[in-house]
């Protein structure tokens, strides 16, 4: 099976690629990429005059829910979310029931991915058995099966000692340790962040310093310890520095930002009255946080771009704000986000927005995806800067609609993606 | 601004109203207040009205405001609390509105310990919403109860000196008067220990004080806000012992305000945590007005969102 990719303008950051580029895949591979390739005999060809081509988008943080939350979410509605939202390649988080601290389980969900074919799904092995903080994880058997990482998302690695040796062990199999940074005592009972805003509502508050606290005892542990530590979801400007000063030592430190801490503050949960989707964890920050993670997509402090998909049924959303679970969806409306929010104001190039979703993902996960080049997997994804589209969570491949983002106007849209060297179509 | 002028359908909180409204608010239950003097406490104005209270946080003095503010306005009134109700069962919160609604009244008095159930529901509900509470966010009718009192006593509230002290962070009838002080011209201060004050307050419009007799030091308006003994077990203050201490209003401390201030205190009183016995009892204590003064802005908020036109009958 061939495929042509042809007449597009491939932005491929890695490959230090941007311009006229006609990609061939062959038997799921790239075979080449040049200028312009004429089509081999019973080659399909896809004419992607007018689009972006880029290597397949990676989104380093979802939350697929199965096993066990299939009501929120399952992997095939998830990798169709993905698909829909222009990603071939998604990391899940282990917080599933049971929890992915096992390789039956890793086993289970790199089957059902592939057996839906929509997108490629890694899965993140958890720390400790059970996310309960206590003992590590068999992770060389999950390792072996495709776990890409190692993190309890949703739960802090609290424990010195447990973290300490999280990121001896993780060495053993080349994988970095995804922190979900968060000091428990200090955010507490906490449901926004902590600063004016809170103070007006009234609501418990989780302060920055509840982030700031854990990043640094970790970098503290990282310069000793040695291997990979990655911030998921970084929220704070104090973090971000913390991350670059650690860089800048040495560490082998990185890590990710989401589109809703970049786009909103703490003032959207006033300004929505208490809308329980803008209720994540961590929290919507400062203005002044929200400025310094922007300046820090464009300085090349952060790594990634990840949505932190966190699909939640409409009833568990519907109740008072401090009742209501953390996450929202992210999976359809990043690309958009990013290409109208980030990329057409000049806050980063187009370049640097496809390598914080391609090349920084793939890196940190030791990706074979992420640029494309003779050998590496055929995946792809078009895109149109100048489709116009509103969010509608009704049309959502997810099945989870707890986006604070419906209703926006955004130009720039994916518009199909390529796994393997075959385009995806989703039913 | 008049009766007839009034619009809303909700009594969520301060914040939104304008001075106009408040005003008008505090005017109309002047006219409300000497129902209480008569022989028959009693007017038909909401004959034929249904009020729910669905109070989910335990409230004695606030229910029972309502419950009589409602008795005299001659409105059919219905009482429904946490205990054995159906959200023990695991109803959410959002069906047992609905299932309220379903009876069809005309006004729901909500208490939530979560900040936003008043505006969830009211969002929800066809009925008029009374936030008689949501958690540490708002308490509105405290406030205004507040401020007819002030206004009674210094015949104005512009160009007052009001001092809240105590457990700022939690108290939504902080943050109630703030915003309603703040419209009406008064100058306010906070004070409290420096783990029970929030962040950004100043944004609030408000002077903020670690100290408390520079924080009372000519005010017109002395008011103690209730300690939570139960907070101790959050770190926040380490006995009520070291509380009094520092932070109490004492009859000497009263002395840096200026003679005439008044004390305020929104109940129930920890005597001898927050504030000393003869200060409570004392010439300048204006405490048992505040609950007086309750019932009566409580029947104005009531009437006005009611939407009852009829001049008090």
């Amino acid at each position: 099976m061939k495929l042509l990719v042809r007449g597009g303008r491939l932005v491929d950051p890695a490959a230090g690629r941007d311009g006229r580029f006609d990609v061939l895949i062959e038997g799921g591979v790239v075979a080449s990429v040049a200028a312009e390739i004429a089509p081999p005999a019973g080659c399909e060809v896809v004419d992607a005059t007018g689009l972006v081509v880029t290597p397949g988008l990676i989104d380093m943080h979802v939350h697929l829910r199965e096993p066990g939350h299939e009501y929120k979410e399952t992997i095939r509605t998830g990798t169709a979310a993905a698909a829909a939202g222009g990603f071939t390649s998604v990391a899940c988080m282990a917080n599933t029931a049971p929890v992915n601290d096992e390789r039956a389980v890793t086993e289970f969900i790199v089957t059902e991915a592939a057996r839906h074919g929509f997108a490629r799904v890694h899965p993140v092995g958890a720390i400790s058995k059970g996310m309960a903080g206590e003992q590590l994880t068999e992770m060389g058997e999950m390792a072996a099966a495709g776990a890409v990482a190692f993190s309890d998302d949703g739960r802090p690695v609290v424990d010195t000692e447990l973290m300490r040796r999280a990121l001896l062990y993780a060495q053993h199999f080349g994988r970095p340790i995804l922190q979900h940074a968060q000091d428990l005592f200090l955010s507490g009972n906490g449901v926004m962040h902590e600063g004016e805003w809170s103070t007006r509502l009234g609501l418990p508050g989780i302060p920055g310093l509840a982030e700031e606290v854990m990043v640094a005892r970790d970098l503290l542990l990282l310069a000793e310890t040695g291997g990979r530590y990655h911030v998921m979801h970084l929220s704070t400007a104090r973090c971000l520095e913390l991350v670059r000063e650690g860089k800048r030592r040495g560490l082998g430190v990185t890590c990710e930002v989401t589109p809703h801490h970049l786009l909103l503050t703490d003032q959207a949960v006033a300004d929505t009255t208490f809308s329980t989707n803008v209720k994540m964890n961590p929290p919507l920050r400062s203005e002044a946080d929200r400025q310094a993670l922007l300046a820090g997509l464009a300085d090349g402090t952060v790594d990634a771009l990840a949505s932190d998909h966190a699909p939640h049924h409409a009833d568990e959303k519907d109740v008072e704000f401090s009742a209501a679970p953390f996450g929202i969806v992210g999976l359809e409306t990043m690309v958009s986000l990013g290409l109208d929010r980030l990329v057409r104001p000049g806050v980063i190039g187009l370049g640097r927005f496809v390598e914080l979703l391609t090349a920084g993902p793939a890196r940190i996960l030791g990706l074979e995806t992420g640029t494309l080049a003779p050998g590496r997997p055929g995946d792809l994804t078009l895109l149109a800067l100048d489709r116009e589209v509103t969010v509608d969570p009704a049309t959502f491949r997810s099945k989870g609609r707890n986006t604070p983002f419906a209703g926006w106007k955004l130009r720039g849209a994916p518009v199909g993606t390529i796994l393997g060297g075959v385009p995806v179509r989703l039913p | 601004m008049n009766a007839e002028s009034w619009h809303r359908k909700d009594l969520l909180g301060i914040a939104d109203l304008s001075p106009e409204e408040i005003r008008l608010i505090l005017d109309t239950a002047e006219s409300f207040r000497e129902v209480a003097e008569r022989p028959i406490k009693k007017v038909p104005t909401l004959r034929g009205k249904t009020v729910i209270n669905l109070f989910f946080e335990s409230s004695t003095r606030t229910r029972s405001s309502f419950e009589i503010a409602e008795k005299r306005l001659s409105a059919d009134n219905m009482n429904f609390s946490t205990s054995g109700s159906a959200l023990e069962k695991g109803e959410s919160l959002v069906d047992t509105a609905l299932n309220l609604e379903a009876m069809s009244p005309d006004l729901v008095v909500i208490r939530h310990r979560a900040p936003g159930v008043p505006h969830l529901l009211a969002a929800r509900l066809r009925s008029g919403v009374i936030n008689a509470g949501d958690g540490a966010h708002e308490h509105p009718t405290q406030a205004l109860l507040d401020a007819f009192t002030i206004r009674r006593h210094k015949g104005r509230l512009d160009g007052l000196t009001v001092t809240i002290v105590g457990d700022i962070e939690h108290s939504r009838v902080v943050r109630s008067n703030i915003h309603l002080l703040t419209k009406m011209g008064s100058r306010v201060r906070v004070a409290g220990p420096r783990t029970m004050l929030p962040p950004a307050l100043e944004a609030l419009g408000v002077e903020v004080h670690t100290e408390l007799e520079p924080a009372i030091a000519g005010a017109d308006v002395v008011m103690m806000l209730r300690i939570q003994l139960e907070r101790m077990n959050r770190k926040l203050f380490p006995s009520s012992r070291e509380y009094f201490q520092r932070f109490a209003l004492t009859r000497e401390r009263l002395g840096a305000a200026r003679e005439d201030a008044i004390v305020m205190h929104p109940g129930p009183m920890n005597r001898g945590v927050e504030i000393a016995s003869d200060v409570a009892d004392g010439p300048q204590s204006v405490i048992l007005e505040q609950v007086a003064a309750g019932v009566a802005v409580r029947m104005a908020v009531l009437y006005l969102l009611s939407g009852v036109r009829e001049e008090e009958g």
